[in-house]
């Protein structure tokens, strides 16, 4: 064996495993006829460990929002809301939603996809990038609890510039979780959110910018794993997004609907 | 352009978790996350597709931090290889317990803090952290060693080094 020596490099690629395999195997050789190497090279993979262990916790925290904030300057506001999805999904799966939004939509009922407009799908769009951003959320899943339900409506109404109201799922299992305000096309829009026993999570989305599209009925679209109702009703736009089957998710939008045009 | 900007915010975590590190204070790292996230936004179109997005943006935050740094308005004093490593009680299990891994990074000459956060955190390749922050490679590798022998140093204590010489 013609081997080359080993180097102090060579100990510190074998910790940090960037050795080719053969490589890999001369250095344990070495290593294995000196103890006090041995130890040295444990230490220092045990230093990365206790690096990994006290800082990669920081990866799974919430991106404080004076961070992403810094590109609006830069970019438009879609692509700062698609960025966000990026965040919530960091990890490789980043531009399903970019790709998933092309040509996704499915009609559920007779007067669906065929005239949908680019303005409309875009409120399923933002819903569902809303509800990916925020669901997920443990510790700050809304701005106001349903605890102050009275305060949330309030609060909402005002900065909407027109009452609303969550409505109530409780007797199709969902409660409310609660509500907050975000950035729509022109101005704020709103989100509630609802969860059911099993922490299953439902956002829904009120628009009141949508008085230069047409009235819509049912919509149903696939947002990567998010389906979404949505529907448009004079100035309001509505989005039901969540993780659960269409079906399902018929039924629970069918009893909004039906809420919203008793109110 | 929206890829790009896509890529560059999936970054985020990564340079938090790395400014973390290298400033030891959450508040402090965020504002450098933040100034390197400007710099980089203005500096998007110059970034080279097909190069690694985050090697450049490393390289972003080491200049950010440099600057930082060298600003005269607090009195830091740097450690370099002179200054006499504090004497730790020796723990049994001659490992660093992460409190003492917090309190041992900070002891480390920023210059050896950076490339040894960058190869063991951000699993960069020593080419790869060359590059980020303009060094030769020879440079690169003579801080990993010594950073990691002080980290070492720090927590074992000098004298049970020289024990185990003698063991030997």
């Amino acid at each position: 064996m013609n081997s080359l020596p080993i180097t102090e490099a060579d100990l510190h690629a074998y910790i940090d495993g960037l050795l080719p395999a053969a490589r890999h195997a001369e250095i344990e050789d070495y290593l294995s006829a000196r103890p006090e190497e041995t130890a040295r090279m444990e230490a220092y993979r045990a230093q990365n460990a206790a690096l990994h262990a006290l800082y990669d916790p920081i990866l799974a925290e919430p991106i404080p929002g004076r961070l992403t904030a810094s590109q609006s300057v830069h970019g438009n506001l879609m692509q700062r809301i698609a960025a966000g999805v990026a965040i919530a999904f960091f990890s490789g799966s980043v531009g399903w939603f970019l790709h998933g939004a092309k040509g996704n939509d499915v009609s559920v009922a007779q007067n669906t996809s065929a005239n949908a407009t680019p303005q409309d799908s875009q409120l399923a769009r933002r819903a569902a990038i809303a509800h990916v951003v925020y669901s997920p959320d443990v510790r700050h899943p809304v701005e106001i609890g349903a605890d102050q339900e009275d305060q949330l409506v309030t609060w909402l109404s005002k900065r909407l510039g027109t009452p609303i109201h969550p409505p109530r799922l409780g007797k199709l299992g969902y409660e409310l979780i609660g509500g907050r305000l975000l950035p729509g096309d022109t101005g704020p829009v709103a989100q509630f959110m609802y969860h059911d026993v099993t922490g299953q999570r439902l956002t829904l989305y009120v628009s009141n910018e949508q008085a230069g599209n047409k009235d819509t009925g049912f919509r149903f679209t696939e947002q990567g794993p998010v389906n979404v109702f949505y529907w448009i009703d004079g100035k309001f736009g509505y989005a039901l997004s969540g993780s659960i089957n269409k079906n399902a998710l018929a039924k629970i939008a069918t009893a909004v609907f039906d809420q919203l045009e008793k109110s | 352009m929206p890829d790009d900007s896509t890529q560059l915010i999936a970054c985020i975590p990564r340079l938090r978790r790395y400014a973390r590190a290298l400033t030891g204070d959450g508040s402090r790292a965020d504002d450098l996350v933040q100034d390197t996230l400007e710099r980089g936004w203005n500096k998007l179109a110059s970034w080279r597709r097909g190069t690694d997005m985050r090697a450049w943006l490393f390289g972003i935050m080491h200049n950010v931090h440099v600057d930082q740094v060298r600003k005269p308005t607090l009195a830091t004093e740097e450690l370099d290889d002179y200054t006499p490593v504090p004497h730790m009680p020796h723990s049994p299990t001659a490992g660093l317990e992460l409190r003492d891994m917090e309190s041992a990074l900070r002891q480390l000459p920023a210059d050896q803090r950076e490339v040894l956060l960058l190869v063991a955190l951000e699993d960069m390749t020593y080419d790869e952290v060359a590059a980020a922050l303009q060094l030769p490679i020879g440079t690169v590798m003579s801080r990993l060693s010594r950073a990691r022998e002080r980290l070492r140093a720090i927590a074992e204590g000098r004298p049970i080094i020289a024990s185990l010489k003698v063991v030997k």
